[in-house]
């Protein structure tokens, strides 16, 4: 582990910097064929390229890096050619084409490996790396011939990176404004290929897509746009190949494409589990917060009823006049204590402050207002419209509550005939 | 007077089956043109064949005297709101600028003028507080507004609009007349797919009656009558509808030499 991270070996260097690289192309071309739908797709084609790879070694009995990748784009077009006529020309919709795409020339492929396996050639020991991807054996001249069309990849994307985001977003409109629609999706469809069959130097054809897709998903949490997204993507790919390269050589007996895979996945869960407004933590968090606000707000409403009759408030009276739970108004009562809206004024006995005073008044205002609002406006009757304000008080904003007042032309008593609470600040005009 | 639009022996399949036979009609420059017709009468069809998104198995359109080519950056087109996903990771503002676009821009950054165009855009459906919201965020209404500005941003002549008004929002419906009132007044041309047949009189100065065949193209005084309707709304030509069927089923070609008559 320790000869990995020195990087002291030259080809340890080169073989990491250049699986960074696969995964960094493979991560921003999937930030494509995501947003465009297309994850399955580039599954199929990941698979396709295997047949290309054996054939390619058949043909010149050789593992030179061009001459399979030349192979791996050829069937990996095919594959894509097959998939468009399918859909276009049969009645098989996409699902039923990708399906039967992805299974026959990976079929193909294995058929072809397995053969390559028993013909005896000295050289052929290594193809089967292209199954679940195996960064510690490329060579330099694998690195150099693969990390170039990553380079080349990734100048297209930047290049056409306007065109390309219009074409995923409203293709029809490209066409109208005369964008050359074909081509560019020619040239998508290309850097697609090219980026499927030199990532899987990394993880292999069968875990492919995660590399392609993945990141892409992952960096879909944290941003609305598509260029932080296809950047944030990069990033994650760039971690997961050089997580690749560690596993390759520090787990020499290990397959690394399920290691990356799961790398991957970890980030994209982390993702979906942290990220801010669209995580799960954040929404979870936000109702956390909701439900704190309505509690201590509820309780600001009782304290409103209870002083028109007294001052010092016991917290029995309080669980009397509503149902709380006891450890919740206590947890209540703390909090409107540390923002300074309510004080103890005998054990278990609480009074409001001025500022908690404004403060229930503003609740007690914003339901009256509320079931004013839907009485008059909405039509509903009286004793329909309590409910519906219980919740909405706690969610209208001071604007809203503005718009209200002007509405209702500052009302003076709600639809059950109880006065509404004014400051001097938001008295009429 | 040139016309803006020319079709001539219009025919166009949809999966095989002709939507559109033989229209054939020419639109004066600097009106509200709603197309109008049922569904499936191939109004949106109509459009894209203007656009050139789909090609005709016979006959041709002439835009401005011209072929599309030559004069599509006066044109303007605004797809169905439904046409794209709204969950796409791109801004209003960016949507927007979409407008700015050109196949000779295709590498290069937009200049600041394009994006002064484009905010202007913007501010005209009056969505400038916008911009920086992910397209999502908005209301179907605003959506549509969004198209629309794209489609201001292109500083057209021609205004090609598929459904602007459907599923729209009171507001949103004025602020889009309020436009397109504007836009006659600079004698703009805008043609406009639409399905609401309450308010034809009051959006548009010219219909084009669509049923698979035109059955009236005109001002809306004398186009627009019960008759026409009862024509395009009364049911298919049966016949007309049963051939349709069969060119679908045999894989008949609609001509026997395939595609363009061309003057």
């Amino acid at each position: 582990m320790s000869s990995f991270f020195s990087f002291s070996d030259p080809n340890v260097q080169m073989v990491t910097l250049g699986v960074m690289l696969l995964g960094a192309g493979a991560a921003i071309v999937g930030c494509f064929t995501f947003v465009r739908k297309r994850a399955l797709v580039g599954d199929a084609i990941a698979h396709a390229v295997l047949p290309g790879i054996c054939l390619s070694f058949m043909i010149t009995g050789q593992k030179h890096p061009l001459w399979l990748l030349a192979g791996a784009v050829v069937t990996g077009w095919l594959s894509l050619l097959f998939m468009d006529y399918i859909t276009h020309r049969t009645k098989l919709k996409a699902d039923a084409a990708i399906g039967a795409v992805l299974s026959l020339f990976f079929g193909l492929g294995i058929l072809l490996l397995t053969a390559i396996q028993h013909s005896g050639s000295a050289q052929q020991a290594g193809l089967d790396k292209f199954l679940f991807g195996k960064a510690a054996s490329l060579t330099q001249q694998d690195v150099i011939v693969f990390g170039l069309t990553t380079l080349l990849v990734l100048l297209v994307v930047f290049t056409f990176f306007k065109s390309f985001k219009l074409l995923a977003f409203d293709r029809d409109f490209a066409h109208a404004i005369g964008l050359p629609v074909r081509l560019l999706e020619f040239v998508l469809s290309t850097i697609t290929v090219l980026s499927v069959a030199t990532g899987i130097q990394a993880v292999g054809v069968v875990l492919m897509a995660a590399l392609l897709i993945t990141p892409a998903a992952a960096a879909r949490f944290w941003t609305d746009s598509m260029q932080r997204m296809t950047g944030l993507a990069a990033g994650f790919g760039i971690v997961a190949g050089f997580f690749g390269a560690f596993v390759s050589y520090t787990a020499p007996s290990m397959p690394t494409g399920p290691w990356i895979v799961l790398l991957l996945s970890a980030i994209a869960v982390i993702s979906v589990l942290l990220a801010p407004r669209r995580g799960i933590l954040a929404r979870w968090l936000l109702q956390a917060e909701n439900s704190r606000k309505m509690l201590a707000e509820n309780i600001l409403k009782s304290f409103f009823s209870l002083s028109a009759k007294k001052e010092a408030i016991s917290e029995a009276d309080i669980l009397e006049a509503r149902p709380f739970s006891v450890t919740g108004l206590g947890r209540g009562l703390r909090r409107l204590q540390r923002r300074g809206l309510v004080q103890q004024s005998a054990p278990r006995t609480w009074q409001l402050t001025e500022t908690g005073q404004i403060e229930s008044r503003r609740v007690v205002r914003l339901h009256r207002l509320w079931e004013l609002y839907l009485s008059h406006k909405l039509g509903l009757p009286a004793d329909h419209v309590h409910n519906s304000a219980e919740a909405m008080e706690h969610l209208l904003t001071p604007e809203v509550e503005q718009h209200l007042l002007e509405e209702l032309e500052y009302p003076v008593l709600d639809p059950h005939d109880s006065a509404i609470p004014y400051d001097i600040k938001t008295d009429a005009p | 007077m040139t016309p803006i639009i020319e079709t001539h022996n219009l025919t166009v399949s949809y999966n095989r089956r002709p939507v559109l036979w033989d229209v054939d009609f020419s639109l004066p420059e600097g009106r509200l043109i709603g197309i109008i017709g049922p569904n499936g009468s191939g109004k949106t069809t109509l459009l894209k064949s203007i656009m050139g998104l789909v090609q005709p198995d016979s006959g041709y359109v002439k835009l401005f005297g011209q072929s599309l080519d030559e004069v599509r950056t006066r044109i303007s087109y605004v797809p169905q709101r439904e046409s794209v996903d709204w969950d796409f990771p791109v801004s209003v503002r960016e949507v927007v600028e979409m407008g700015r676009y050109r196949r000779a821009n295709l590498l290069r950054r937009l200049s600041s003028a394009d994006r002064d165009i484009a905010a202007d855009a913007l501010h005209k459906v009056g969505l400038q507080d916008f911009a920086k919201r992910q397209i999502s965020q908005l209301s179907g209404g605003q959506q549509q507004r969004v198209f629309i500005a794209r489609a201001l941003a292109q500083q057209a002549d021609l205004y090609l609009m598929d459904e602007p008004f459907a599923g729209v929002d009171a507001a949103s419906e004025q602020a889009i007349l309020q436009l397109l009132t504007e836009m006659k007044a600079a004698s703009k041309t805008v043609l406009i797919v639409h399905h609401d047949l309450q308010t034809v009189r009051q959006f548009f100065d010219w219909i084009v009656l669509l049923n698979t065949h035109l059955v009236a193209s005109g001002p809306v005084e004398s186009a627009f009558t019960e008759d026409h309707l009862r024509q395009a709304y009364g049911g298919q030509l049966t016949i007309l509808s049963k051939v349709a069927d069969l060119v679908k089923e045999r894989h008949f070609p609609v001509r026997e030499k395939p595609y363009k008559d061309r003057p």
